[in-house]
């Protein structure tokens, strides 16, 4: 194998092995080998040209030399300094991770009624690995190579396991701060597994504290919804222009289920977020990303939803914002298992060019094997309305204010679809901050104090 | 009426190098309904979106004074806060923009314009609610997207709505009769009307003499190939009903 940006991490593991074996348990050191030779296999990181890689180079995210917590040191933190009035009117139940630890709190740990499960998953390998064992790996697979590399050396993460039949109604709320002191790469695994006929909705946050430090955040999400099970999941992001971030998530829809992802990126350095979804029969899957860009941010999203049976709904919709230098990219497919009559699946991508030199790419795909289907995508790429924009100064509304509520008025139907009042008046409000030109963190707010 | 509300001296304008304007005369006093009417593709549309600062036309030369103001070099806002309003002859939907927090944003930045702060919550739908009857709009069009979804009566008169709330000194009502059936008509000349008062004027752009018999116009002017070719009285209008615009075509072509 030649020398490149994986083989740097190859290497790192092979030095590491026994520290980075030692702090995990059997049921997670099981899967390294695997990861390991598919790794061999692959032999590198996928790169810019590569199919559904249009816009950025993984290989390049992740060649700097990045530092791995392999011996676990803990990081201070200030915790409520990153989120503390994150989500007003929403009361959840709160987890924490720094980099890559999960870290438990009393009152999380008080409050989660019987049958719901939240806690460190390098923990739950050890003392509930029969929650872990049946997942973990699972559907992620080892045949992508940034994923294989996320199995080869993580340690921990979070575990969210919800038994059957259990309803929660409070959201639970997992807020990732990243904090460093010198260029790090956190290796994150996260597990949701719902249980038949149970309901949970999760919200992630991401943030960093010392911003201008380079860091990169490799995420595996896995989730499985089991038969009747009704996910949601939020993911909003707000990190800085050092911060680079490879999110995956692979997600498995048993009979029934019905599964909402929401990826919002409102601020970053370099994000790329894949989605990989499969469905059984009769499922329904809403898929929504927003992203808001700026400056040389650049955000990519990959998103493929698998029929695999028939009588499924999903729904992609993917929409940008994107101003100054950004990019932005968008690789979608829907693919229909020849099995899968009935599906009914629809895809849409909008983007809002704010700028001259902001540029979005967008490759919509579906692969269909079943006549008997309801399928659609469509991709737009534009500017603002000119009519729109000289209707409202016509009537006195100053031109950059009548952009700023034309673009907020862009991502209102996306809004619009989550399912968590406090998040949706929240993303509202962040999404007035951000296309205002303000800070995302407390700063200027003082509501709280 | 020695003031003068506006007067447009020589204008010119056009549209990527295309001169449609050239060399419009006009003067208009407070108190006053000016008519423009004429022949399909003369310029009627270009005047109006030139004096309300639409950026697609280019002036090529003249001036536009409005109550001492350099028209021509204010910015649309500015333009609006200074006292025009052109009632759109298609008004834009804005789906996602609510029609309060549009209202809201207008009359605010009006506010600001002239240092003062901005309405209370309760102040301005209060104000809102006053307005609204002007032109007898249903509060659901008012809680709803702007413009999404109106018909094209609801949008007229939400156009002459924006107008009661903006209390413009100048206001012009680009072909707002194309698209009503007769009670619509009737509801928004009412409304048009209603709005009128010694120091205000209006400007009626329309191809027919139709809406003339409810807003009653001082002055008619007709505009041919960019320039205004023939000015007169109402009886004007109803002459060009009845004649048609060829005897102006030859009038003016033979001169």
């Amino acid at each position: 194998m030649q020398n490149n940006s994986l083989t740097q991490y190859i290497e790192l593991f092979d030095r590491n092995r026994d520290a980075i074996e030692a702090h995990s348990s059997a049921v997670v050191n099981r899967l390294r080998p695997d990861a390991l030779s598919a790794l061999h296999r692959l032999g590198r990181l996928p790169v810019k040209g590569d199919e559904g890689h249009s816009v950025m180079s993984l290989a390049e995210m992740f060649s700097p030399d990045f530092g791995v917590n392999i011996n676990r040191v803990p990081f201070a933190v200030d915790v409520a300094a990153s989120f503390r009035c994150d989500v007003p009117n929403l009361s959840t139940l709160l987890g924490v991770v720094v980099n890559d630890t999960f870290r438990p709190t009393a009152a999380l740990t008080a409050n989660l009624p019987e049958g719901v499960t939240v806690m460190s998953l390098a923990e739950a390998a050890k003392s509930r690995h029969e929650l872990v064992e049946p997942y973990l790996g699972r559907i992620a697979g080892v045949d992508n190579a940034p994923t294989a590399l996320n199995t080869l050396l993580m340690q921990d993460g979070v575990l969210i396991h919800i038994a059957d039949g259990v309803r929660l109604e409070k959201a639970i709320q997992i807020v990732n701060i990243f904090n460093a002191s010198s260029p790090m790469m956190a290796v994150r695994r996260v597990l949701v597994v719902a249980g038949r006929d149970s309901q949970v909705r999760l919200l992630f946050c991401d943030h960093t504290q010392n911003a201008g430090i380079n860091s990169l955040v490799s995420q595996v999400v896995e989730i499985s919804a089991a038969e009747g099970a009704s996910v949601d999941y939020y993911d909003l992001e707000a990190t800085d222009s050092a911060n680079s971030r490879l999110s995956q998530l692979y997600a498995r829809q048993a009979r029934g289920s019905r599964l909402t992802v929401n990826g919002t990126t409102l601020s970053c350095g370099c994000t790329r977020n894949e989605y990989s979804i499969a469905v059984a029969d009769r499922c329904d899957t809403e898929l929504v990303g927003m992203a808001i860009a700026d400056g040389n941010q650049i955000v990519d999203n990959a998103s493929s939803v698998f029929h695999n049976a028939d009588h499924s709904h999903s729904r992609q919709t993917f929409k940008y914002i994107l101003s100054g230098s950004s990019r932005g990219g968008f690789e979608g497919a829907i693919r229909v298992d020849g099995a899968a009559c009935f599906t009914e699946a629809y895809q849409t991508n909008r983007n809002l060019l704010a700028s001259d030199s902001a540029r979005m790419h967008t490759a919509p795909q579906l692969e269909i094997y079943c006549d008997e289907v309801k399928c659609s995508h469509g991709a737009a790429t534009g500017q603002l309305d000119p009519n729109a924009l000289f209707y409202m100064r016509s009537r006195g509304i100053p031109v950059d204010e009548a952009r700023r509520m034309l673009m907020e008025s862009f991502m209102s139907d996306i809004i619009d679809t989550i399912h968590l009042d406090g998040l949706q008046d929240r993303l509202r409000h962040l999404v007035e901050r951000r296309l205002g030109g303000r800070r995302l963190d407390c700063g200027e707010c003082n509501t709280c104090k | 009426m020695e003031d003068i509300l506006l007067k447009i001296d020589n204008l010119h304008a056009g549209i990527e190098g295309k001169e449609i304007l050239k060399g419009i005369n006009l003067e208009i006093h407070p108190g006053e309904v000016h008519a423009i009417m004429g022949p399909n593709g003369s310029g009627k549309s270009t005047l109006s979106g030139v004096l309300a600062g639409d950026p697609r036309f280019t002036v090529t030369a003249g001036s536009a004074d409005f109550h001492g103001v350099d028209l021509l070099s204010l910015s649309p806002e500015d333009r609006s806060h200074e006292g025009l309003f052109l009632s759109f002859q298609y008004p834009v939907e804005i789906p996602g923009v609510s029609m309060v927090n549009f209202m809201r944003a207008a009359v605010n930045a009006k506010r600001k314009y002239f240092g003062e702060a901005p309405l209370s919550a309760g102040d301005f739908l209060k104000m809102m609610r006053k307005k609204r009857e002007i032109v007898e709009l249903d509060n659901k069009l008012a809680s709803r997207s702007v413009n999404e979804g109106f018909s094209g009566g609801e949008k007229k008169r939400n156009e002459i709505f924006q107008m009661a709330v903006l209390e413009p000194r100048l206001s012009i009502l680009d072909e707002t009769d194309s698209g009503l059936d007769i009670d619509a008509l009737r509801v928004v000349a009412g409304g048009v009307n209603r709005l009128k008062n010694d120091s205000n004027a209006t400007i009626v752009i329309t191809h027919y003499q139709r809406l003339l018999d409810y807003i009653k116009p001082d002055f008619v002017h007709i505009l041919y190939k960019g320039r205004i070719v023939y000015s007169g009285g109402p009886e004007l209008a109803l002459e060009l009903e009845q004649r048609g615009y060829d005897w102006i075509k030859q009038l003016a072509d033979n001169e």
